[in-house]
Formats: C-alpha cells, sequence, structure tokens
C-alpha cells in the first residue's frame, strides 16, 4: 500500500524561508493574529485542493478503507512525499473518529522565533488548511487545528484532527467514475 | 522585540548552522508559491505593483538566507569585489536555493554598473502559465528581490529588474559608488 514514485525535491531552505517570508507579509498585512491565521487557513485550503490530484497521481495509493488507514497515509505517504517528514499518528479517540498527528520536525518553522506581540499567532495553521482543503476533495470533512506547537513552548507539535462527516458526492452525470480514485469512509 | 532578548536563551542559538539537508518536493513549493502570487495579485492594481510585492518577499528570504550562507559556505569571509559578490551568487545562492548554479552572469557591453544573471527556466516560473492580457508579468521578481537583498545587505547597493529575455534576465544595475570603490580597490 505504502508506495509512491519520487517526485522532483528541493533542499528545504527556500521553502521555509518563502513560507516565513509570507507570514511575515501577512501579519503586516492584517491587523490581528486571529485575521493572519484565517488567511493562512484559507490559503492552506486552496493548495490543499489542488494538493489531492497531485498526490493521487503520485502516489499509487488507492482508496481508504477507514479513518485509521487515511491516518496513516497522511502521515506515512502525504507528509513524507510532499515535506519530507514523517509524524507519528497518536492519540485516538475511542470511537476512533479524532486523531493527532505528532510532528518532530516541521519544516515551516525551522529556525522561527515568534515575537511576544505575536503571541496568538499560529504559525504553522497552513497545514491544517491543506488537510481539510486535500479530504475536502476525497469527500471527508475534517476539523483540523493545532493542539500544540513548539513555536509556542510545547514540547512537541501536535496536529488534531477530527472526521466530522463523509460528503456526499453529487457528480455530474456522465463524470466517470471509475476513473476517479476516492476514499469511502 | 525578538524573544531571545525578552526570554532569556533560545533554543534556535544553540543548534548548528550546518545540518543535514533537508528536502521538500518541488510541487510544495510550487502550491504555496502559487498561492503567494495569487494573494499579493488580489491587493494589487497592477502588474508592477504585484511584481513589487513579490520582490519585498524576495527580499526578506534573500536578507535571512545572507548570513547563513557566508558561514556555512565561505567560513565567514565576506566579498568585497563586485565579480566576487556575484558568483557568490552565481553558484552558492544558487546551488542553495535551487540546488543548481545560475545559467549565465554576464556584463552589459556598454555600462559597467549593469550585470546580467540569466536563467533559461527559473524555478520559481516553471509552473505559472503568464495570462496573456498580463504577459509583462514575471514571478522570477521573487528571485529579484532575493537577490536585491544579498547584494544590498552584503555592502553593495543594487537595483534588480526582472526581463523577459533568453528565458528570465535579472539586470543588476549597482550603484555608482560600489563601481566607483570597485575601480579604487582594482588600482592597489
Amino acid at each position: 500500500m505504502l508506495m509512491f514514485c519520487c517526485c522532483l525535491l528541493q533542499n528545504s531552505e527556500l521553502f521555509t524561508l518563502t513560507y516565513g517570508a509570507l507570514v511575515t507579509q501577512l501579519c503586516k498585512d492584517y491587523e490581528n493574529d486571529e485575521e493572519v491565521n484565517k488567511q493562512l487557513d484559507k490559503m492552506g485550503y486552496n493548495i490543499g485542493v489542488r494538493l489531492i490530484e497531485d498526490f493521487l497521481a503520485r502516489s499509487s495509493v488507492g482508496r481508504c478503507q477507514d479513518f485509521r488507514e487515511t491516518a496513516d497515509v497522511i502521515a506515512k505517504v502525504a507528509f513524507k512525499m510532499y515535506l519530507g517528514i514523517t509524524p507519528s499518528v497518536t492519540n485516538w479517540s475511542p470511537a476512533g473518529d479524532e486523531f493527532s498527528l505528532i510532528l518532530e520536525n516541521n519544516p515551516l518553522v525551522d529556525f522561527v522565533e515568534l515575537p511576544d506581540n505575536h503571541s496568538t499567532l499560529i504559525y504553522s495553521n497552513l497545514l491544517c488548511g491543506v488537510l481539510r482543503g486535500a479530504l475536502e476533495m476525497v469527500q471527508m470533512a475534517v476539523d483540523v487545528r493545532f493542539a500544540q506547537d513548539t513555536l509556542r513552548g510545547d514540547n512537541v507539535t501536535e496536529i488534531r484532527m477530527k472526521f466530522i462527516k463523509r460528503i456526499e458526492e453529487n457528480l455530474p452525470a456522465g463524470d466517470d467514475q471509475e476513473e476517479r480514485k476516492m476514499v469511502f469512509y | 522585540m525578538e524573544t531571545r532578548f525578552t526570554r532569556g536563551k533560545s533554543a534556535i542559538l544553540e543548534r548548528p548552522l550546518t545540518r543535514p539537508k533537508t528536502e521538500v518536493s518541488v510541487s510544495a513549493f510550487a502550491l504555496l508559491f502559487s498561492e503567494m502570487v495569487q494573494y499579493c495579485q488580489s491587493r494589487v492594481y497592477s502588474v508592477s505593483e504585484l511584481q513589487a510585492r513579490l520582490a519585498d518577499m524576495g527580499q526578506a528570504v534573500g536578507a535571512s538566507l545572507l548570513d547563513v550562507l557566508v558561514l556555512r559556505e565561505k567560513n565567514g569571509k565576506r566579498e568585497t569585489k563586485v565579480l566576487n559578490i556575484l558568483l557568490f551568487i552565481k553558484v552558492s545562492v544558487w546551488r542553495a536555493l535551487f540546488g543548481k548554479e545560475a545559467d549565465k552572469l554576464e556584463q552589459a557591453n556598454d555600462d559597467d554598473k549593469t550585470y546580467y544573471i540569466i536563467e533559461k527556466e527559473p524555478l520559481v516560473n516553471s509552473y505559472i502559465s503568464v495570462p496573456k492580457e498580463n504577459s509583462t508579468l514575471n514571478c522570477a521578481a521573487f528571485t529579484g528581490g532575493i537577490v536585491e537583498a544579498i547584494l544590498t545587505h552584503s555592502g553593495f547597493p543594487a537595483k534588480v529588474t526582472v526581463h523577459w529575455h533568453k528565458g528570465t534576465t535579472l539586470m543588476i544595475k549597482f550603484d555608482e559608488a560600489v563601481i566607483a570603490r570597485d575601480k579604487a580597490l582594482e588600482g592597489r
């Protein structure tokens, strides 16, 4: 299952610094941290919506049987493929609809410090948007948020993901359904 | 004020500057960059404003990159000659950012202040199709910003503009004073 073809790689520094420049610019453009967080989430969502196609095309991952499999694919295939890291999947809720991704190295925050006057900024909020957008395109509504962040003094970076519902799809008639890879929950 | 002054020692300062190379996929960068361009576009009225905003963001990247590269690649030795700083950009900066050297570095025939860095297919442009109505838009303005910041912060104030020519050409125009200083140094 966990197979994926290599895609082009580049030094992560350009990516890290570019993201830093973007967040800095947003902080200049918006009045408060909440607005910046919202904007980052929105941009992430736009990325996720496009990224899923790239992901399905490059990886040979088919539809997932359940949310646990989805979690594994996100951590071991998607994160590895795009950011070169493999977060661990833990803290499952008893119902199996909620889990945490623990990131040991977050390439977005390499050499980043939050100034005191931005204590409510969720620096990597883009990632939440990406996950939400990508999963929405495979008919899953999820809630994604940062539970802990090393930037804010926590020991680890933890992204909490909660399954909300399966989105009923309304495919236009004549659309080739077989060709589209979907994750059914 | 930065946290390291208010909260005491920062863990970041303890980390070594040379690290195992970490990599991310080009798609991740391309998607991020595309969002950046769209965001900038939503807040400006013209192509030149858009390029200026991209260049601003590039400047932030260049400024943060300069010190770490000088320490890592040059052992802390800084360049004093125009040609050397240009080669530093063509080789070290480009390698660190794009994993390769820039395609070409040229000097203008008729002007000793002007240099060109020519890149046939810049990474930042490889996934961008420029709309017909804005055909002058070149998102490598971002790279231009990086180069401008590196030159300026190294003590070689210059203006960098981006043009569609032989692929993408970054035109570097140094301040008069920089060239005059360089000539004086040569005489010694």
